[in-house]
């Protein structure tokens, strides 16, 4: 049964796509879905859905990563790889678009695929001479043929064009530059230029291009996670010794794992100094791979893997100095690393200063890994002889309290928290903080600090907010932290 | 193999020039109450740290053992943060100036608070010593803590987890004492809610809030704690000591208890003239 996608197009259902077999009937897009129903009753038509166009055409890019890393959506349907230097790897340039075009058919696509040496004119080639390979400096002598329509230029110019008689590509490259700019302006000659693969355009990939890669494609899938783990050991060896040649350490890597059925499993690792030992490489990836929630799953194998550096900056080799110092950093490097690798790296944390007066802001957790590259930023040394006018832990939001307090301004003389009523014993202040107006509602209000004991001699950090008299209703009190 | 060549005889030379020195709080050596013994004790020749008040460091053999695991337990449900002062205070002693690990369950932040970097520095450790690892469960924090027991890296280590889970049994304490052992690590189990259990822990202590020394104006004093030793291996037990943390000298001191009474509920008339401060003191600097 045929079958057709239409969308509505200014207030009428028009075909904007049609498989081979309706396409054979006399169909194509640009139909209204009416008249199309009216010659064949029996067509079969569902309605287009662009955004699921688009996803799958990403997922697809993704996939096509395993031939090249810089792959780039090319309009609706199209998908532009630089295959630059990888061609080798899959037997040359035929064998390469052979598999491609064989992996792609396996997922029930219809693909045209032509390779060239610019993309503008690889695009042109893949949909009028699907299957050219365009050897360096020969797409002017394939694309010339080919219709006017290739040039794919808007409809004012395509007549205009058609008008004067040129039929093909190569009729219209014929006229001097001159003639064709004083009469359709500069963006018909650049449009012919990149098409005929005089002029090299870069292509925008979907994800930055890694520094390193090692990978290797298997003839047979690997199931066991044993097995791909010792792949990886393999791989992060040749990068190992790419990197020393380059004088370099990774400080970001992603293992890709490419399943046969085209979903790709990629896991990053960050390492809080350059590195390119690849045995602890391997270790932090085992304890990554242990901590994943959802496990690789092999499903019917992984038939690629591949190890990437994304990120590396200068290693030098140095010979440990005596003091120890730089020892007990490598250590300390080690163990965060180890942690991130096992709990992720918003979960290994350092404390850095933030110059506020706000106690909710003045302590920044930052991952240990980005933290390292900052400068320390010293710590305000306490006053000597004051016990510690902060409190160790803090509540985050503070916790609302039942007071009964002096008015306007003294200290709680008993307050109830979680159910248990606290009579106070000592208690110093209002230390005043106001709201940093220029960053939060103007309407906050300031807030009244006091340090305050109970008969039992736990301590707590109090405060309430506004004062009695100058606000409607009660000022309210919280509980925001405990001192030790 | 050369860095584990070098790390080890790092070690030694940190142990022979630091350990002697750090193990007495700076300054104010003549004081009374100043910790003067840095014994070898006889557990596994551990090297001991005084904490502060003599006689209980004279329980413990000479102080605490170094390379070890201790075990701090709150006492009451709402002592954790008493606990956690502990802990910090014992792991300042046991690693001056190196790094800290602090492993803590996500639960204690909605607990007890979240960890406050002012605070930590308030207390006399400074924050950029301190790596913060935020675990799920205690099963992970247990993790985590074998990984940071096992790091030369690391002078000591604080591992806070809630209840009792069930990763954490007898084979896993031991572990944790090996790992340890080893690196010279020390670990300090913060454990809340939690009910005495056998473990291969060195020590066992109870930390309770204690009222502390009233300062001028009857604002509250430094840190002040009641433990109790609950358990040691091959030695008594002992207890409770009254002591304050003193973040000057880095040290526990003992101090006795004065009985807490609640808060005047008249307030000082605002007519009557002001008193002075006694001789030589200021008055303290309010807010």
């Amino acid at each position: 049964m045929p079958l057709v996608l239409y969308a509505k197009e200014r207030g009428a259902l028009r075909i904007v796509a049609v498989d081979a077999h309706a396409a054979a009937l006399g169909l194509a897009p640009g139909l209204a879905l009416a008249d199309a129903r009216a010659r064949f009753p029996r067509l079969f038509s569902a309605e287009g859905d662009p955004h699921a166009d688009a996803r799958l055409l990403e997922r697809l890019a993704l996939f096509c990563d395993r031939f090249s890393p810089l792959v780039a959506v090319d309009g609706e349907a199209g998908l532009l790889l630089d295959v630059t230097g990888c061609a080798h790897l899959f037997g040359g340039e035929a064998a390469l678009l052979k598999d491609v075009r064989r992996r792609l058919q396996g997922f029930g696509l219809a693909v045209e695929a032509a390779l060239a040496a610019t993309p503008e004119a690889a695009h042109v080639l893949s949909r009028f001479r699907s299957g050219a390979i365009a050897a360096p400096g020969e797409e002017g002598g394939l694309v010339r043929p080919l219709p006017l329509a290739a040039l794919e230029l808007s409809g004012e110019t395509a007549l205009a064009l058609a008008r004067a008689g040129l039929k093909t590509v190569g009729q219209v490259a014929d006229r001097t530059p001159s003639e064709l700019v004083a009469r359709f302006g500069a963006e018909l000659t650049r449009r012919l230029g990149r098409v005929l693969g005089e002029e090299d355009i870069r292509i925008s990939p979907l994800r930055p291009a890694p520094e390193v890669i090692a990978e290797r494609h298997l003839a047979e899938p690997l199931l066991e996670t044993e097995a791909l783990v010792s792949l990886l050991a393999r791989l992060a060896g040749e990068i190992a010794l790419c990197l020393e040649r380059r004088g370099e350490g990774g400080r970001r890597f992603e293992a890709s794992f490419y399943r046969t059925d085209g979903l790709v499993r990629r896991i990053p690792l960050e390492t809080s100094r350059p590195s390119r030992d690849a045995a602890m490489l391997i270790r932090l990836y085992r304890e990554r791979l242990d901590a994943l929630s959802d496990p690789l799953e092999a499903g019917f194998g992984f038939d690629a893997v591949r190890l990437s550096v994304l990120r590396a900056e200068k290693l030098e080799n140095v010979q440990p100095s005596l003091d120890g110092h730089a020892v007990e950093e490598a250590d300390m490097a080690a163990l965060v690393d180890r942690l991130i690798a096992r709990f992720g790296a918003e979960r290994v944390l350092r404390l850095a200063f933030a110059d506020t007066h706000d106690p909710r802001r003045v302590a920044v957790a930052l991952p240990a890994v980005s933290a390292a590259r900052e400068k320390p930023v010293l710590w305000p040394e306490p006053e000597a002889g004051e016990p510690p006018l902060r409190p160790l832990q803090l509540f985050d939001p503070p916790q609302a309290i039942e007071t009964l307090a002096e008015v306007p301004d003294g200290p709680p003389l008993r307050f109830r928290w979680r159910k248990v009523l606290h009579t106070i014993a000592r208690a110093e202040g209002p230390e005043r903080i106001a709201p940093e107006w220029w960053r939060e509602d103007a309407r906050a209000l300031p807030r009244d600090y006091y340090r305050i004991e109970d008969l039992e001699g736990r301590r707590f950090w109090v405060f309430r907010e506004g004062l009695a008299g100058e606000m409607e209703g009660l000022p309210r009190w919280y509980l925001h932290g405990l001192f030790a | 193999m050369n860095a584990e060549i070098i790390s080890s005889l790092r070690r030694e030379i940190a142990r022979l020039e630091k350990a002697p020195v750090a193990s007495l709080p700076p300054g104010n050596l003549e004081a009374p109450s100043a910790p003067r013994a840095s014994a070898r004790g006889q557990a596994g020749g551990a090297e001991r740290v005084a904490l502060g008040p003599v006689d209980l460091d004279r329980r413990l053999g000479g102080g605490l053992a170094r390379g070890t695991v201790h075990e701090v337990r709150a006492g009451r449900p709402a002592d954790g943060t008493a606990a956690a002062g502990f802990a910090l205070g014992a792991a300042l002693r046991l690693a001056p100036r190196r790094p800290l690990l602090w492993v803590r369950q996500d639960f204690l932040d909605a607990e007890t608070g979240g960890l406050y970097a002012p605070g930590l520095a308030e207390f006399g450790c400074d924050p950029a010593r301190l790596v913060l690892v935020r675990v799920r469960d205690g099963a992970a924090a247990l993790r985590a803590g074998l990984d940071g027991a096992r790091s030369p890296a690391l002078g000591a280590m604080l591992l806070a987890f809630w209840g009792e889970p069930k990763a954490f049994d007898l084979s896993a304490s031991r572990r944790l004492s090996l790992a340890a052992e080893a690196s010279g690590v020390s670990v300090l189990l913060l454990r809340l809610a939690a009910e005495p259990a056998p473990s291969a822990a060195e020590t066992r202590w109870r930390v309770e809030a204690s009222p502390s020394r009233a300062l001028e104006a009857g604002a509250p004093g430094p840190p002040a704690f009641t433990v109790t030793l609950e358990r040691q291996r091959g030695g008594m037990n002992g207890g409770p000591w009254h002591m304050e943390w003193n973040r000057e000298r880095d040290c526990f001191e003992e101090r006795s208890v004065e009985p807490a009474l609640s808060r005047p509920v008249v307030p000082v008339p605002l007519d009557r003239p002001v008193p002075r401060p006694p001789a030589g003191q200021a008055w303290r600097r309010a807010g």
